[in-house]
Formats: C-alpha cells, structure tokens, sequence
C-alpha cells in the first residue's frame, strides 16, 4: 500500500502535501490535477507536511489535489536504444510526445518497447559474475552494446540461467541469477538508476594520463585535457561557450557524446537536431547523430527538471561507461543548474550563501565533477567520462560563488575572454589565462612526448613563453610608442601574433579548419615555433608588421586547405621562401649571444623604466 | 465585472498588505483570477485555507469588507482576426475606445514548444539597417534584445525594422511605455498604413506597474495564434523589460523572498527566458521573432537585467552614438547576432561572412590606431588608412540611417576595402578575392 498525501498548499512550484505513511528524502510522487498526474520530487519533511518540488507548472493546483508516493528515487531506464534519442530532464522522449507543444503531465518511455534486439550471451550457466559484469550484448546500431549486470550486485552472484542467442525485446527476461544471499534475481536489457547516485561497477579510478583530442587547437596543444579529465569554460554571454561545445562534440574522439542543454536556448538545441544527423563523423564515417544522446532542458522547461538534467545526463555516461567506452559529456550551463538549486532553496525558506545561493553549492558541484573520471572495470577493460561544462558567470565576473565552487573541483579551466571575442579571435579561449593541470601531470607529459615527439612538452612551454612576451611587448609598445622600443619588441609582439593567429585561433565554421587532427596540429606547430625561432633582419619597426602580416596570410590559408594537399604544400614553400627573406642563420653559439644581448637590453630598458 | 449567478462571493478579507491581501477560501486554484473590489488580482500563494491574492493595480483603499469574487481561471484573451489594428491594457481590455473583441477564450502563458518540433529558424529579415543587415543578421524565430541608454533612438529604430521587416504581423508590448512613445509608435504605424497587421497591448507609466506582468504574455499568446493557426510572420516588439523586471523585483520582495544579485529575484534567468523562448519557427511555416528594449543604466550590462537577458537572447545590438561622423551608428564590436551563420553566406551572398568579420577586424584595428593617436605618438602608413576607412564604414554602412539591400550593402563594402587596402591585408580566402576584390 503506497502513502498519499493530499495538496496542503502551493507557492510556485513548490507544494506541500499532508501524508498519510512513510515517505523518503528525494521520493519521487505523483499530484493528479483533475487527471493530469504532475511528477514531484521530496525535498523536505516537517512531521506529516511534506514539501514538493513539482517538475511541471502548478497552474491550477488547488487544495485537497491527492497525490500518491512511489517509494523510489528519481531514476533513469537504462538500456539500448538510448543512442540518437532526445530527451528532456526526466528522461522523457520527446520525439514520442504528441502536438508542437509540451503537455503538462505527458511522460513517455526512454526505450523502444516494441524493438526487438539480437542478443548474444557471454555468460554461461554457473559463472560468477560481479556488479556490472558483461552479460551479452546486443547491436544498438553500430555500438556493440553490452547488456550489464545490475550495478547494485553486492559481491558475486551465479547465473542460474541465461536466453540462447536470439531476439528479445529489451523488457524480456535474459537471464537469472542467484546473489551471495541466495535471492534470485530476473534481469532484463533494461535496468533502473537512480540519477543523483554514482554507478560505481569498476575496480579503480587511475589519475587520468592519456591525452583527449578534440580537434581544438588551442585546447590540444596549449592546454590539454586528459581522458577522463574534468574542465570547465566560464564566459561572459557572446564569448562563444556554445559554438565551443559544438564543436567538441562534433570533433572529439569520444565513441559516445552526451550533450546536456540545461536552462539554455531551445534554437541552439534545434541546431544540433538539425545538423548532427547530417554531419560525418571523420573518424567512423557515421553521423554524428548516431554517436550522440542529447538531454534537451531548455530554459523555458520547468527550472525543477532541469536540476535533474544534468544527474540524468550523467547517469547515462556512466552507463556507457560501464561498456568500456569513451564518453564525453558536455553540459551547457551548469550556472543554469546552480540557479535552479538557488530558486529552490529560497522557496523552502534556507538561510542564503553568497549570492543567495544554497550553502552546500559548492559540495554539490565537487560530487558532481567527481563522477567524472577514467576507470578500470571489475572486467580489466577500461571506460572513461571525460567532463566540459560551462559556467555563465553573472556579469562575466569570475568572483562568483559558481565560478569559483567549480574552479576548485574541475582540473582544466578554459577562461572565454571578452576581449578575443570583442576582435572575432575565435575560439576565445585566452591561452594565458587558462590552464590544464594535466599538462603539468609527468604521466601526461610522458604520454605526450613519447605519442607526438621528445621534446613536445618543452616546446609548447616555449611557445605559451613566447605568448607572454609578445603581450609584455605589446603592452610596452602601446605605452612608449612604436619608435621609442627596441625593435626587437616589436619581433616578439609579432611572433606571438604569428602563435595567435595560426594556432589559436580557428575557425569553427570552415569545412577544413573547424576540425584539426593532432598530426596536423603537431605540423603545424612545428613549423610555427620553427619561425618563432628565427631571428630576423629588420632595418626598423616599420617593415615589420607587414612582413609578418603576409606570413600570418600564408599559414591562414594553409589552415584552409586539405592537410598536406598540393595546394598546402605550394604554401608551405611559399611561407618558407618569405622566411627565408628576412631570417638571420645563425650559429647557435651566435643565437646563444644574441639571447644574451637582448636580455642586456631589456635590463637596461628596465632601468630607463624605473 | 458581472458577476456570474454560480460564483462564490467572499467578503472577508483577512490580511492586506500594499500589494496583496489574504482571505480565507475553499476551492481555489493556483494562479487563478479573482477580482478585489472590481480590481483585478491573482491568486499566488495557498496555504491550506488561506489564499494570498496579488492585486494589480494595488490596495489602496480596500476594505476588509470589500467584495472577492474568484473568476475559476487563469488570466486569458479572447483570440480572433478582430484583434488586428487594436489597442488594448495589460489585461487584454481595449484603450482605443472600441468595442471589446470576441473570439475564442485562452489562457495566456501557455505551454512551451517541444524542442524537437522547432524548425531551425533560417530565413533572413532585411531591415535596410546595414549595421544590423551585414554584421547583426536578424533571422526569423530569433529574439534579440536592443541594450539602449534611455537617451538613445531606440523605439525609432526599432519602428524602422518592424515596418521594413515585411512582417505578417506585428504585436507590440509595451511595458511602462511613456505616453508619449505609445502615441509615437501610434503614429508611425497609422502614418505607414500598417495598421491592420498591428496589435499593441499598452501598459504606460499612468498605469500600475504590477500589471505590466500580464503584458508579454498577452502579445505572445496572441502571437501564438497568428503564427499557429494563420501560419503568420510574427514580429514581437517588447519595450521597455527592464521595467517588466522591475516589476519582478516588486512582487518578490513583497512577497518577502531573498533577492539575489542587484536586488533581483532569484528566478529572474527563468522569468526573462519563458518570455523570451517564446521566439520560435513552427514546422508549418509560422514563426515568432522577438525583438525587445532592454535599456541599461549608465551603460552598465553587467546589472542581473540585462546579463540575464544576454544570456538568454540570440545576441544583442548596441547603439552608439559616434562622434567622427556625427550619427548613431550600431556598435559593431558589442552587438552579436547568434543566428546569423545560418543565413549569412547562404541566403545572403558568400562572401558575406568574411566581409563581415574582415571589415569589423579592421574596424577593431583602426580604435587601436585611434588610441595611438590620442596618446600622441606617430601613426603608420597603414594606422592611418584604418582610420579613414572607419570613418566611411562608419558613415556608409554602420549609421542607422542607411536603408540598402543585403547586395548593395556587400558591395559597398568591398568598394570600401578596395579603396584603402592591400589584398593581403585583409586575410581573405583567394577565391572570394578572385571575385570580388575591387582594388588594386
């Protein structure tokens, strides 16, 4: 006999209902508004009052409305056929609603009930398995997809009987298995999670050591993420934090993207619907549709779903990483999620934190970035969950309580400058404030020389040098004047212009560019930090900025152009020719002088300073 | 208000409070309407017996024993073609002297469109405006915000792109609108002959404030109509929301919540994006494009109103009044289009996007010569041509009294580039040079 409750009182969307049993902390009930059932979660008990967060607009809702208990968490289905679909935050499918608009109370299933999968046993009669063991798997289009014992399984437990291969519907028994306690359970393809708990099938979580390519310059190759690894992009609006997640999504080397849209615009939704089934993946030759599940909450749905979303979202990663598969998972504003979290805990009343955010915001967002992470599973295989969200800091004022909670749990941190975005250097990832803890990881400098070349670490050490020069250069120039610096200033400002314009900056809207692999990414770096090397012979500041306007054209249109085409290579001569005009070849015992004499200069500079 | 022979009339009021008062009631539904003495209110909170009513246009003067009678239903317009030309109040009451319309009664506030039946919004709006045609592209389905000092031209130009917007239909709202840009707006439509595709619901500085919440929900849910069942081109105007935030801000604190940033509520973000996510293409054709005044405090866009808005809107467009050509221009480096990568180039010609982005490039590189010069150093050769082709980018394209297509304005620009640039100083692709390049 389930509990009821009955409608006591309602203030937005927060309801109070008076109970007549038992009920638990997050519980999830049903309100029937005249036939119309309003999901609702528990967030606090007072005695038999019983205070709701409905999931749905409370238009309507009057006193004496009953509601029934369920005696579960909220929870997602997992299983196959999860691929390709759009969600909302409940995990509704929202291809299977009907009419243009979103009905109050219409909930639909997350599978496909009536499809029929192939199933494959690995398993036989008699085997021990573990939580999460592998018990078959089934083709869920192109994704070979295991089908997992239960996640909860304490110790291990003998199947007792598994189906023949065959079709099944993902509802039909497929096995049954006896625990270490001697209960007998019947397991399906489909199982039940409960979204705010982490699925915790593997044996361990090694610090992550492998690079993650996104195809993103100015993330692979100046501040990188590892696999498995945590990052966040705090921007100000219009500093490019969704062009950004697109194109991760579209270029990363993940085998399952879960994209959560929480509390964001509808359109930017629309157009990963649009694009992402006609977009190929380079990789694998499908669309991208059919690598991607995406959790659609837009910032006109219910503000209490949409702090759901992003458990959801992450509850299937997890899912699929139990697989032994690579998943990234991008959220796209977990301010959004935050605010969502502020609303409800100032209807229930909370002495606010800063901002009047809940206390325990920045707990919440650490437990969270922690589900991240590169695993092995009790199998030996490894799965990882690589994790980007976005932060919209208010004002684009880093020194915000959401900022700063997820600066201190995420690893990498991509600051979106509004000055970039001001001049169109897209992607406006600044490449001095940002950095990746990673990189500074012996496993994942190791990883990298050993995979690209011995001295890649240094090299782009060297290189974010060279970027700090040219800014202090720049800085020097625009408060002495062109012609009271030496010309070596200018040299450095405009290398590190060379860096800017060919590296960091790409273009997400080019065929060609948007995405580059990290071979490419390697050349060109190495042809970049070839002429940064150099030194030139300039008569004054004056020829400068053009010579180097020509290269940056130069290796522009190479960014343009099929890697190694002939069209390429005719530029890349092309650009070494023009290198070749102006380049001093020196000794290294004369570059080692010249450092020298530049260093003196720069003293002595000081001291004219000072 | 007639009062109908079934409903309940309470007399006892319990608790009055500057906007609300409290009476004990049986039955009642969250959000519903009731009247107060005659005067409009709504139900928004319930414990138990108590039912807190929020009344519009204040409580001065109600007694305890003033008279509640409960309408049993959320605020609602009674939609049909009649309303076409038609003033009406915050509560969908005609103002223009007419008779009030007829037609089918709906709740206003509805519910939101399923993400995956929205089409992505791909036809191009030409203003003429070429401040906003070649570096803003406005799209249908689009909502986006002009951050306007109250000093600036904004209800002038936004007239301008609603008349030349060839627009099916257009609903303004106004929100704590002077009276005398609600007759300015007035007579810019009447003047134009446009007033038959023209539905305004007007809530001005003479009226409570409180009751401008009703306004974005009135003009939307009316633009739902014409763009659901007449499969119309709806244009939004929403001016000023600022004010309809402000109005947010009143009923917050009196109901006693913590603000959060700036005074604001809590749930400002949610608030401004169920108006604003109400821009939408339908899959039949229909569309609802938004287009609001949020007006900025000495400039200020880091205030929750307009960093919110930012957040929610599909880019923002700034005016600036500049100085070296002596017109208002739109502010290339602030104003953000986010949907036009979906026409630009595709709609409009191909070369559009690399115009854009290597005329406001240079544009960017001529504020940095202009810094050079006003701290006195020398300029070079290539300084002081940036400076003279802003000025005629400035005059000849960004002003926003330019009225051109999207091809002469392209045009316009590659002549301008043309005229004080290299080829290779403006970094385009070789095969739109090929093309277009039109200077040495």
């Amino acid at each position: 006999m389930s509990t009821k409750g009955k409608v006591i009182g309602v203030v937005a969307n927060m309801v109070t209902l008076k109970v007549d049993g038992p009920v638990g902390q997050n519980e999830i009930c049903f309100i029937d508004l005249k036939g119309e059932k309003l999901m609702a979660e528990v967030i606090k008990i007072t005695g038999d009052a019983v205070a709701v967060q409905v999931f749905e607009s409370t238009r309507g809702l009057y006193v004496g409305c009953e509601a029934t208990f369920e005696d579960r968490m909220l929870e997602v289905t997992l299983g196959p056929g999860m691929l390709s679909k759009i969600y909302d935050g409940l995990q509704n499918d929202l291809e299977k609603m009907e009419g243009v608009f979103l009905k109050r109370g219409d909930y639909t299933y997350a599978l496909d009930a009536d499809k029929k999968w192939d199933f494959k046993p690995f398993v036989a009669v008699g085997d021990e398995i573990e939580s999460g063991a592998w018990l078959g798997e089934v083709l869920e289009g192109w994704l070979p997809h295991r089908i997992m014992a239960p996640f909860n399984l304490k110790g291990t437990a003998k199947v007792t009987s598994i189906v023949a291969e065959g079709s099944y519907l993902s509802s039909d028994t497929i096995a049954v298995i006896t625990t270490a306690d001697g209960e007998s359970l019947s397991l399906t393809m489909e199982m039940k999670w409960p979204v705010k708990k982490e699925i915790r099938a593997y044996k361990h979580k090694p610090r992550p050591f492998k690079l993650f390519e996104t195809g993103v310059r100015t993330l692979d190759t100046l501040n990188p993420i590892a696999e498995g690894g945590t990052g966040f992009t705090p921007g100000p609006f219009g500093a490019g934090k969704t062009v950004l997640q697109h194109a991760l999504a579209k270029n990363a080397e993940a085998d399952i993207i879960v994209m959560v849209a929480c509390g964001e615009r509808a359109n930017e939704v629309v157009e990963i619907f649009h694009e992402f089934p006609e977009l190929i993946d380079p990789r694998s030759g499908r669309t991208l549709m059919e690598r991607t599940v995406i959790i659609a909450n837009t910032s006109n749905m219910p503000v209490a779903a949409r702090e759901a979303s992003v458990y959801t979202g992450m509850t299937i990663a997890e899912y699929y990483r139990s697989m032994g598969l690579k998943v990234l998972l991008l959220a796209d504003s977990t301010s959004r999620w935050a605010q969502a979290l502020r609303e409800m805990s100032n209807r229930m009343e909370e002495l606010p934190g800063q901002d009047a955010f809940p206390m325990d915001l920045s707990a919440i967002i650490a437990n969270f970035y922690s589900r991240a992470g590169f695993v092995e599973l009790n199998n030996g295989k490894t799965g990882s969950i690589t994790f980007l969200g976005s932060v919209s800091p208010a004002g684009g004022n880093l020194k915000e309580p959401v900022t700063e909670s997820t600066q201190k749990a995420s690893r990498c941190f991509y600051s979106l400058d509004q000055g970039r975005a001001d001049s169109k250097r897209y992607p406006s990832i600044h490449p001095l404030d940002s950095y990746s803890k990673y990189s500074e990881y012996p496993e994942v400098m190791e990883y990298l020389n050993s995979r690209l070349q011995p001295n890649w670490s240094d090299m782009i050490v060297e290189m974010k040098d060279i970027l700090l020069r040219g800014k202090e250069a720049k800085d020097q120039i625009n408060i002495l004047g062109d012609d009271s610096v030496p010309v070596e200033y200018h040299v450095i400002y405009n290398k590190s212009e060379v860096i800017d314009s060919s590296i960091l900056q790409q273009d997400a809207f080019d065929a060609i560019d948007s995405s580059c692999p990290m071979e490419r990414q390697q050349y060109m770096t190495n042809i970049v930090m070839d002429i940064c090397g150099h030194s030139f012979d300039f008569s004054g500041y004056e020829e400068i900025g053009g010579y180097f306007r020509k290269i940056n054209n130069i290796i522009r249109q190479m960014n343009y152009q099929e890697f190694k085409s002939e069209k390429f290579l005719s530029l890349e001569k092309e650009l070494a020719a023009l290198v070749d005009e102006k380049k001093i070849d020196l000794t290294a015992a004369e570059r080692r002088a010249d450092e020298l004499l530049e260093l003196v200069e720069e003293r002595s500079a000081e001291r004219v300073a000072q | 208000m007639n009062t109908k022979a079934f409903q309940k009339i309470y007399t006892k009021i319990e608790n009055i409070t500057k906007a609300t008062c409290t009476i004990h009631a049986e039955g009642v539904a969250n959000e519903e309407m009731a009247y107060v003495d005659g005067r409009p209110a709504q139900v928004v909170k319930i414990k138990g017996k108590e039912v807190t009513l929020q009344v519009f246009t204040g409580t001065a003067g109600i007694k305890t024993n003033s008279e509640v009678v409960f309408t049993g239903k959320a605020p609602t317009i009674k939609l049909s073609d009649d309303l076409r030309g038609r003033f009406f109040n915050a509560y969908g009451d005609p103002i223009d002297g007419g008779a009030p319309v007829e037609g089918r009664e709906v709740e206003i506030g509805g519910p939101s469109v399923n993400p995956v039946r929205r089409q992505q919004p791909s036809q191009f709006i030409p203003t003429g405006i070429a401040g906003i045609d070649l570096n803003n592209t406005l799209v249908t389905g689009q909502k986006i915000p002009f951050f306007a000092d109250p000093d600036q031209p904004f209800n002038q130009v936004m007239a301008d792109v609603a008349l030349r917007a060839e627009a099916d239909m257009i609903i303004l709202g106004g929100m704590g609108l002077s009276n005398d840009d609600y007759l300015y707006y007035k007579a810019r439509f009447d003047n134009a002959g446009a007033l038959d595709r023209i539905i305004s619901f007007i809530n001005t500085t003479d009226d409570a404030p409180v009751e401008r919440l009703l306004v974005p929900d009135m003009a939307l849910t009316t633009a739902e109509y014409f763009a659901v069942e007449k499969q119309m081109k709806v244009l939004v105007l929403l001016t000023d929301v600022t004010l309809y935030a402000d109005a947010l801000a009143i009923v917050s604190n009196r109901m006693d919540q913590i603000p959060s940033k700036d005074s604001m509520p809590g749930s400002l973000y949610s608030d401004l994006a169920k108006i604003y996510e109400k821009a939408v293409q339908f899959p039949d054709g229909g569309s609802i494009t938004i287009i609001a005044v949020t007006t900025l405090s000495g400039g200020d866009i880091t205030h929750a109103i307009p960093d919110n808005t930012g957040y929610i809107t599909e880019g923002q467009l700034y005016l600036r009044r500049d100085s070296d050509i002596g017109k208002v221009i739109v502010d290339p480096f602030r104003s953000l289009s986010r949907l036009k990568q979906l026409v630009i180039g595709k709609v409009t010609r191909e070369d559009h996007p690399q115009v854009m982005n290597t005329c406001v490039r240079l544009y960017a590189d001529a504020a940095n010569a202009k810094t050079k010069q006003e701290n006195g150093f020398d300029l070079s050769d290539y300084d002081e041509r940036c400076i003279s082709y802003a000025s005629e980018y400035a005059r000849e394209l960004l002003a926003i009294d330019i009225d051109i297509n999207a091809v002469k304005m392209l045009d316009t620009a590659w002549d301008i580039l043309g005229k004080y640039f290299k080829p290779e100083e403006v970094g385009m692709k070789q095969s739109l040079m090929d093309t277009y390049w039109k200077g040495n």
